[in-house]
C-alpha cells in the first residue's frame, strides 16, 4: 500500500463519494429538480403566449427560477455531512482544500444537471425564440457555474448555523447577485439582440473573472468555516 | 521511528464558559494511555483536540516525529479515530465506505486488499451491504477498521465499548493491544470495563 | 474621545450645517436648485457606508488571523454603523430623487449598489443571530463578512455596465462637474461625519467590551446550589 498525497486526489475522492451518496439517496438533485420543475410548470401556465410577456421578463424569470432551486439544494452537500456526523470523519481524513474543490465540483455537476432539465423544458413550455444558439448555451454553462462558485462556501457556513433553510437563501443571494444580473443581462443578449456575441462578450468575461475571484477567496475563508 | 504527543497548558472555552483548563501531559511510543472521568467532564472535547478535530482557546498540541514538529496536514496522515460521533457513510455499503476513506487518505488500495481488511474483522460476507443494515458491533468493527486503514502511529478511541456486547469488547482489546506494540493508543472512557487498557494520563473532574 | 473632541465636532458640523443653507448657493442646473444642498450630506453618509464595510472587512480577516474575540466586536460594530449609514444615505437620496427624478426610487446603480450593502449587513447579523456559540459565530461571521466583500465589489463595478446611471460619475474628486463651494461644505461635512463615526465606533466598542465582561462573570461564578443552606 502506497500513499501519495495532493488536494486534487482528496477533492476527485470527495466528489466520487458525493456521486454515489447521491445516486443512493437522490436528495439534492430531488429538491433541486422537483423546486425547478414545478416553477416551470407554473410559469408555462402563467406566461405562455398568447399572454403577451416580453423577452427580457423571461429571460430574467430563467435565471431567477434556477437560482432559487440552486438555493433549494447546494447546501446539502455540506448540511448532510453535518447532519449524519461524518463531518469529523471527512475533516481527519481529507484537507479542508480538497473538500472544497471535492463539494465545488459536486455543486457544479447539480448546478449543470439542473439546467440540462430545465432550460429546455422552459424554452419549449413559454416558447422562447432563441436568436443565437451558441452564445446561449455558454451563457447557462457560465452562469450556472458562477452560481455554484459563489454559493458553495456559503453552504458550508450555512451547515455550521440554525435554521438553515431560511439562512442560505439570505446569505447567498448577496453574494450570487454578480453572477445572476449578468446572466440575465447575456440572456436577453442571446435571445433577441441583434449583436449576439459582440453584444454579450464582455458579459462573459465578467462571469469568468467572477469565477476567478470568489474560488480563491472561498479557499482562503473555507479552512476556517470548516475546521472548529 | 519515535512518536511522541505533547498537550501543552491545553483549554478550550465555549461561551466564555472554561470546558477545559490548563491540561499538559506527554505520551511516547509504544504504549496504552487513558483518559478518565465522568459524562460531560470534557474527554470528548480533549481528545477531539488532541485529534486536531477541535482547536483549543488555549495552548496547543504538538506532534513530535523524531524531535521534528508536525504541520496539520502529516498531522492527519498519523491519526486514526474512532468516537460515537464520528460516524460513517450509511447509505453506502461497507467497502464503499472503506474504499473512500482509503482513496481519500492516498493509499492504493485494489478491491481485493479491502475484503481481506474485512476478513479480518468478519465483515467480508456484509462488504455489499449498506452500512445503514449493520448491528451496532459491526459498525463499530467497520469504524475501527477505517480508522486504521492508512496506518496510522497514533489511534484515539472515545468510548470505544459502550453499547458492545463481550466479543465486541474483547475485538476492541484485541485491535488496541496490537496498535499499542508499535505506537501510540489514547482511550477515554469512564466505562470500569475499560479502565484496564492502558495507564491514566488525564483524570478530567466533573 | 475626550470632551474638547466631542465638543469641536459638534460646533463644526453645526458650522457646516449653517454653511450648507446660508453660504452654500442654489445649485443651478438642477430641477429644485434649492434641494440640491441636501447632497452635502447625502454624499458623506454613502461614502461613510463604504467605509465601513471596509473596516468590517478589515478587522474579519484579522480576525481569522489571530482570532481574539476583540478583533469580531471591531468588526460587528463597523458592520451595525455601516447598516446605519447606508440607512441615512437611502433615505437622504430617496428625498433628493423624488425632488430632481420626481420619484423615489429608480433602480439607479448607486441606489441598487447601497440597498445590496444594507442586505449583506442585514444578512450578516442574521448570521450572528443564528449561530449560539460565540467562537464560532465569530468564525462564521468573519468568513461570511469576506466572502460577500469581493461580491459586492463585483457588484459596483459591473451595474453601471447593466442599468444606466442617473448620477453624475467621478464629479467629486476630479471637479469637474461640482462646483468648488459645494466641494468644500460637502467634504467639511464628511470630516464632521468621519468624527462622529469614530466616536460612534469606540462608544459601542466599550459596551461590547462591558457586556463580554459581564457574561464572563456570570460564567465564573459559582452555581447557587442547595446543599449550602443550614438546616
Amino acid at each position: 500500500m502506497s500513499r501519495s498525497s495532493s488536494w486534487a486526489r482528496e477533492a476527485l475522492a470527495v466528489f466520487g463519494k458525493d456521486c454515489l451518496l447521491e445516486l443512493r439517496t437522490r436528495v439534492a438533485l430531488g429538491a433541486v429538480l422537483l423546486f425547478a420543475v414545478t416553477s416551470v410548470v407554473a410559469s408555462g401556465f402563467a406566461l405562455a403566449p398568447p399572454s403577451g410577456v416580453a423577452g427580457e421578463v423571461k429571460a430574467s424569470l430563467l435565471w431567477v427560477i434556477v437560482f432559487f432551486a440552486a438555493i433549494a439544494g447546494l447546501s446539502r452537500v455540506f448540511v448532510v455531512e453535518e447532519e449524519t456526523r461524518t463531518a469529523d470523519a471527512l475533516r481527519l481524513a481529507v484537507s479542508p482544500t480538497g473538500v472544497f474543490v471535492g463539494k465545488l465540483a459536486f455543486n457544479i455537476a447539480l448546478m449543470w444537471a439542473l439546467c440540462v432539465v430545465t432550460v429546455p423544458l422552459y424554452l419549449l413550455l413559454l416558447e422562447v425564440p432563441v436568436r443565437h444558439w451558441s452564445l446561449f448555451v455558454t451563457v447557462v454553462i457560465l452562469g450556472s457555474t458562477a452560481l455554484a462558485c459563489a454559493t458553495t462556501a456559503v453552504g458550508a457556513i450555512v451547515a455550521k448555523a440554525t435554521m438553515r433553510g431560511a439562512l442560505f437563501g439570505v446569505l447567498a443571494f448577496p453574494v450570487a447577485l454578480p453572477p445572476l444580473l449578468v446572466a440575465i443581462h447575456a440572456t436577453k443578449a442571446a435571445w433577441l439582440s441583434e449583436g449576439g456575441w459582440r453584444m454579450a462578450t464582455g458579459d462573459l468575461q465578467v462571469l469568468v473573472g467572477f469565477m476567478l475571484v470568489i474560488v480563491p477567496a472561498s479557499l482562503l475563508v473555507f479552512e476556517h468555516i470548516w475546521s472548529e | 521511528m519515535n512518536w511522541q504527543i505533547e498537550l501543552r497548558r491545553v483549554g478550550k472555552e465555549y461561551n466564555e464558559r472554561p470546558v477545559l483548563q490548563d491540561i499538559s501531559a506527554s505520551v511516547t511510543a509504544p504504549g496504552v494511555w487513558t483518559i478518565l472521568g465522568p459524562n460531560g467532564s470534557g474527554k470528548s472535547t480533549l481528545l477531539k483536540i488532541i485529534a486536531g478535530l477541535l482547536t483549543p482557546t488555549e495552548g496547543e498540541v504538538v506532534y513530535l516525529h523524531n524531535g521534528e514538529r508536525l504541520n496539520a496536514q502529516q498531522r492527519r496522515q498519523v491519526v486514526g479515530m474512532v468516537a460515537p460521533d464520528i460516524a460513517l457513510y450509511r447509505p453506502l455499503t461497507a467497502i464503499e465506505n472503506l474504499r473512500f476513506f482509503a482513496r481519500a487518505r492516498g493509499v492504493r488500495v485494489q478491491d481485493g486488499d479491502l475484503l481481506s481488511l474485512l476478513e479480518q474483522v468478519h465483515l467480508r460476507s456484509r462488504a455489499h451491504d449498506p452500512v445503514a443494515t449493520f448491528s451496532t458491533g459491526m459498525v463499530q468493527r467497520l469504524k475501527v477498521l477505517t480508522a486504521l486503514v492508512h496506518r496510522p502511529p497514533v489511534l484515539l478511541l472515545d468510548e470505544p465499548g459502550s453499547n458492545l456486547d463481550e466479543a465486541g469488547m474483547e475485538f476492541i482489546r484485541h485491535t488496541v493491544r496490537v496498535q499499542a506494540e508499535h505506537g501510540i493508543v489514547i482511550v477515554a472512557t469512564n466505562d470500569t470495563r475499560e479502565l484496564d487498557y492502558g495507564e491514566p494520563l488525564i483524570q478530567l473532574g466533573a | 474621545m475626550n470632551a474638547v473632541a466631542k465638543i469641536l465636532t459638534g460646533v463644526w458640523i453645526a458650522g457646516v450645517t449653517v454653511a450648507a443653507f446660508l453660504w452654500l448657493p442654489p445649485a443651478q442646473g438642477f430641477r429644485s436648485p434649492e434641494s440640491a444642498r441636501i447632497v452635502v450630506f447625502h454624499v458623506p453618509c454613502a461614502i461613510l457606508t463604504f467605509v465601513a464595510f471596509l473596516v468590517n472587512a478589515w478587522y474579519s480577516w484579522f480576525y481569522l488571523r489571530r482570532r481574539e474575540p476583540l478583533l469580531d466586536m471591531k468588526a460587528s460594530v463597523a458592520a451595525e454603523l455601516g447598516l446605519l449609514f447606508a440607512v441615512l444615505a437611502t433615505v437622504t437620496g430617496s428625498l433628493f430623487a423624488m425632488e430632481q427624478w420626481g420619484s423615489a426610487w429608480n433602480w439607479d446603480p448607486r441606489e441598487t449598489s447601497i440597498v445590496m450593502l444594507m442586505l449583506v449587513y442585514a444578512a450578516y447579523f442574521v448570521l450572528r443571530g443564528a449561530v449560539e456559540e460565540s467562537g464560532k459565530r465569530a468564525r462564521l461571521s468573519a468568513a461570511y463578512a469576506l466572502l460577500a466583500f469581493p461580491a459586492m465589489v463585483f457588484l459596483i463595478w459591473i451595474m453601471p455596465r447593466i442599468v444606466e446611471s442617473l448620477h453624475p460619475t467621478n464629479t467629486l474628486f476630479t471637479g469637474s462637474g461640482l462646483d468648488p463651494v459645494y466641494r468644500i461644505t460637502l467634504w467639511s461635512f464628511f470630516v464632521g461625519m468621519m468624527a462622529v463615526f469614530v466616536w460612534m465606533f469606540r462608544l459601542r466598542l466599550r459596551v461590547e467590551m462591558l457586556e463580554a465582561r459581564v457574561r464572563r462573570r456570570r460564567q465564573t461564578e459559582p452555581e447557587p446550589t442547595l446543599t449550602g443552606v443550614q438546616p
